[in-house]
């Protein structure tokens, strides 16, 4: 979240999109509730389904799964025909009148520069036109046909209100009450907040559809407010915390990068990613990498990371290419994997074609389970008749299943969605034998460090050089950790502004990353962190709830990253010269020689705005993106292509260019492609989803929630119950090209037979929740039915959208 | 009277006044409710947490047995929303409700376990035997497989032969040092729950 939960009370819209926040994040709801009731918010939900979220809207509208840029793509061309965008907002802070390359091309669904045979593009044509001075071309007057706000109006033109209700099936005057309704916000004292989760990720073309919705929101000036911002509603409860953390193939802490293969020389890796001004002026923060890089190393090798060997840059594995979970189960599948460790994760439910799962688990040597829970991965090499129908005697894995403590057994911090760290506390002991992960893989790496030492072997110097400085080797504490990742002074810290003054004594913890270095004199384990933990001790504990704006802004409630900074981008919250769009809802301002406020500023503090520097600080612009540049797989504007099993015979929007109907830039794998269903098999669309009463595939292991929710069903609507001859509580199978599931009918009037192209198309739900474990009845997993292809950026499944066959079992 | 308890009020009731009337008069025991949860929990040990489910983070209250004495076994017996907690105010949705039964979970794993090669069962295996068979696993496949540097001389450094997927609910303290251990082997295949 730019934002977080509590200050969507602030909002005066909320449009729900690619998410269900009544049913999979209630408390967090209860904020919309709370702007409804006492902010006269308006709420509006695009969805396949009638959710529980819908049903308390006031405006909702249905959707064809994995057509979201179609709508949003229609909204963006809405707003800038009718021009309804916050003119001051986006001619100060975006690339609105940035020029873009003249050999850059759009033509039929594909951008210039594409390879058809390794389905990539040569991206030097995105990007913007440089001056002799480095600097970015403009044009103020937004006349020139290359700048970005006329190619992207052009681009979003064949976006028409008949497109989107041809293609997403969404009525053409709900599609234009709701563009009004979310317009009304491009004025600079009404907000908007966006709330997506996972019916955004979950698709081919999911990063694309979150651009989107942030380019809707820059229009609109909705980015940097109280009661605006991107929303995202995070699955679990620490998977922020683990992104941030950097636990991701190709990632280090405080999303800094692995360096890739290429990279041999550790100058040009930094230079890479410090990225230059590319505006006068501007702060463009990542020129600090360097800063943060040697404090991360220096906290992971210690005195074995030197400026001679610099600082173990080579103790780093270098990528050849991505290693992501698909990546991972297909090299699996081919047998070129031996071992697997899964940490609390049950990837033979949680990946995408159990079938496929099954066969790579079962050519592992050897699988190691730690997990409080007996689940499903575990147990993937036992018979459990129809719902896992394997030969056990086949299998030649060696699996070990590790008990591990829950979270109430252990102490430590977790990050939420709205980037709060909140520190807990452990309230019993675990049952049996249980160990916290902390003690496993404390031992775990000792052993390995001990024959490493001993026996020598492979390039054991990162592993006997590992800083390990915790009291007890074979269990490091939680708080010793949460220390290590904050950071601390290695030297005695002179004062930059005056010599003479000591910062920090050797030892000491440091306030904050602006304190990082890169000479080696501090450790940050990961500086986005940086602060969570300093001399006054635990910020993450902090428990005073006092709001004294009023606003939400809970500052010595935790400890939120970066700098315990509530809003992202806040200094977009105030007008070129610093002062509040918003009165009302002030966050940050300008009083002549500093920034301040309810919130820490996302700024330089003592930056006079009259210099000109943009709030988008991350950026080497200092202004934010429409136009992506060569960060995206599939191009700079999100264009809309159809779910890899669509259930069309082209994209609407190109339907001359074949190469375009699907991600153009999705890596796909032959075996996964080959698996992929045909709408003449599979005529129905199916979309997953959670319960409000089941938590993934955990709380079937939880009386309670088995009782209230115990038997698996699909939704069907009642256009396709009438169809099949299905009345509601009739078993039925559902299929793909991947495998069949079987349960009950739960027939609703919240799935709609939606018009598509001229045609009826019947959409099938099928909640996520049950598996062959647990204290639920049994059922089949889900991902019997999902197919193999991920987001063209983060590898995320296709969960959301795919082609099934429903009839009467 | 009128902040009466449960108990002074059954007391009242008792000696000849019927609650209806009692509730005419004004005298209704909202409180009492509330006072009966004071009985049960007064003596547990309270303990701050969060819900390990959704992203919202919830505070919890843990409700346990046990006084931290040497022979006094905590169990947490009941849990409740922190109403102190900014965002969920003391409410827990029905996932959360049911957190108890999460802890005390009939598939709560309590011992390692091992599956042999081919087989249909598991067998109870020590931590010592667990660890040493795993870290012998492991440096064999590292040991066999580290790719030091390409065919063309780039030094790499990396470890493709084994993977690991980290958690989506574990503590920054668990993934951080997940991660330091792991990249030090020079793993790659090395993903978290958030890439579903």
């Amino acid at each position: 979240m730019t934002n977080h939960w509590v200050d969507i009370k602030n909002a005066d819209i909320v449009l729900i999109m690619g998410g269900n926040a009544a049913e999979a994040h209630p408390c967090g709801f209860k904020w919309v509730t709370e702007a409804k009731a006492h902010n006269k918010a308006k709420l509006i939900v695009v969805d396949p389904r009638f959710t529980r979220s819908a049903s308390v809207a006031d405006v909702y509208a249905p959707i064809r799964t994995g057509t979201d840029i179609v709508f949003l793509g229609g909204l963006i061309s809405y707003l800038l025909a009718n021009d309804k965008i916050q003119h001051e907002y986006v001619k100060n802070y975006t690339d609105f009148t940035f020029l873009v390359k003249e050999a850059f091309a759009f033509e039929e669904g594909l951008y210039s520069g594409y390879n058809a045979e390794k389905r990539s593009y040569d991206k030097s044509t995105w990007d913007y036109e440089l001056g002799d001075d480095g600097f970015v071309k403009t044009d103020p007057t937004l006349e020139n046909p290359r700048c970005v706000y006329n190619l992207m109006k052009e681009h979003y033109a064949r976006y028409t209100p008949e497109m989107v209700e041809r293609t997403c099936g969404t009525p053409k005057e709900k599609f234009l009450q709701i563009c009004e309704l979310i317009a009304s916000t491009s004025t600079p004292t009404r907000a908007m907040t966006i709330m997506y989760a996972l019916g955004w990720t979950q698709h081919s073309i999911g990063s694309q559809m979150i651009r989107t919705g942030a380019m809707v929101q820059l229009l609109l000036g909705n980015i940097g407010i109280s009661g605006g911002g991107m929303n995202a509603l995070r699955g679990h409860s620490n998977i922020q915390g683990l992104t941030d953390l950097g636990l991701m193939s190709d990632l280090l802490p405080g999303y800094m990068s692995l360096p890739k293969e290429p990279e041999q020389d550790y100058d040009k890796y930094i230079a890479a990613r410090a990225f230059k001004p590319l505006r006068p002026n501007q702060l463009s923060y990542w020129q600090n990498y360097g800063k943060f890089f040697v404090s991360f190393m220096k906290s992971w090798w210690g005195d074995a990371a030197t400026p001679e060997n610099h600082w173990g840059f080579d103790y780093l594995p270098k990528l050849d290419k991505p290693y992501d979970m698909l990546q991972t189960f297909e090299l699996m599948s081919q047998g070129k994997v031996n071992g697997y460790i899964c940490q609390g994760f049950n990837p033979l439910a949680a990946a995408p074609n159990k079938a496929k799962m099954d066969a790579s688990l079962a050519k592992l040597k050897f699988l190691v389970v730690m997990d409080p829970l007996a689940t499903e991965t575990s147990e993937f090499w036992r018979n459990f008749g129809a719902h896992n129908d394997v030969d056990s005697s086949k299998i030649q894995t060696e699996v070990f299943r590790l008990p591990t403590t829950c979270f109430a057994e252990e102490n430590g911090s977790l990050v939420n969605s709205g980037r709060w760290l909140q520190w807990h506390w452990k309230g019993a002991e675990p049952p049996g034998e249980a160990r916290s992960d902390l003690e496993i893989m404390g031992e775990l790496f000792v052993r390995m460090r001990t024959l490493y030492r001993d026996e020598g072997g492979a390039f054991p110097d990162p592993i006997v050089n590992l800083s390990w400085p915790y009291s007890n080797p074979l269990s490091p504490g939680p708080e010793e950790l949460a220390k290590e990742y904050s950071g601390k002074a290695l030297k005695d810290l002179a004062d930059p502004k005056d010599a003479t003054k000591l910062l920090h004594k050797a030892g000491e913890q440091l306030s904050g990353f602006a304190e990082l270095r890169d000479d080696g004199s501090t450790a940050s384990g990961c500086w986005i962190f940086c602060g969570a933990w300093t001399q006054a001790g635990n910020q993450m504990a902090r428990r005073d709830n006092s709001d004294p704006t009023g606003i939400g802004q809970t500052l010595n409630w935790a400890w939120s990253w970066p700098a315990n900074r509530r809003i992202l981008y806040n200094r977009a919250s105030c007008d070129p010269s610093g002062k509040p769009f918003n009165p009302a809802r002030k966050l940050v301002g300008w009083n002549g020689t500093a920034w301040g406020g309810a919130d820490t500023p996302d700024f330089k503090l003592d930056e006079d705005p009259a210099h000109g520097m943009g709030p988008f600080i991350m950026l080497a612009e200092g202004a934010a993106r429409f136009f992506a540049r060569g960060n995206m797989a599939e191009g700079p504007f999100p264009e809309h292509y159809e779910p890899f099993e669509t259930p069309l015979a082209n994209n609407p929007l190109n339907p001359k260019q074949p190469q375009a109907t699907s991600n153009p830039a999705a890596r796909v794998f032959k075996d996964d492609r080959e698996a992929f269903g045909k709408v003449e098999q599979f005529p129905h669309v199916a979309t997953t989803y959670r319960l409000t009463e089941h938590f993934h595939y955990w709380t079937k292991h939880a009386r309670l929630n088995a009782i209230i929710q115990p038997e698996q069903f699909v939704e069907i609507g009642e256009d396709l119950a009438k169809e099949i001859g299905v009345a509601a509580g009739d078993r039925v199978k559902v299929s793909s090209n991947r495998g069949h599931i079987e349960a009950r009918a739960v027939v609703t009037k919240r799935i709609r037979t939606l018009h598509v192209e001229g045609k009826p198309l019947h959409t099938v739900g099928i909640p996520i929740h049950w598996g062959f474990t647990g204290v639920a009845k049994a059922g089949f997993l889900a991902n019997t039915l999902t197919p193999v292809v991920g987001d063209g950026n983060t590898q995320t499944p296709e969960f959301k959208s795919f082609l099934v066959k429903v009839e009467k079992a | 009277m009128a902040d009466m308890s449960r108990r002074q009020f059954l007391k009242v009731t008792g000696a000849s006044l019927v609650g209806s009337s009692l509730v005419m008069m004004g005298f209704s025991p909202t409180a009492a409710l509330a006072e009966v949860r004071e009985f049960k929990l007064a003596r547990a040990t309270e303990t701050r947490n969060t819900c390990p489910y959704c992203s919202v983070a919830c505070g919890i209250l843990m409700y346990g047995l046990g006084d931290g004495a040497k022979n006094a076994k905590a169990s947490i017996f009941h849990i409740e929303g922190d109403p102190d907690h900014p965002v969920n105010r003391g409410t827990l949705c029905p996932k959360g409700a049911g957190l108890l039964d999460f802890v005390h979970s009939a598939s709560r794993l309590k011992h390692p376990e091992y599956r042999a090669p081919g087989s249909d069962k598991w067998e109870r295996i020590s931590w010592d035997d667990a660890f040493e068979r795993i870290a012998r696993l492991m440096k064999k496949d590292r040991d066999e497989n580290f790719v030091a540097k390409t065919a063309d001389g780039l030094t790499v450094n990396r470890w493709l032969s084994t993977g690991m997927l980290a958690a989506s609910a574990s503590s920054n303290e668990v993934g951080y040092l997940t991660h330091k251990v792991v990249r030090s082997f020079g793993m790659l295949a090395f993903d978290n729950q958030a890439r579903v």
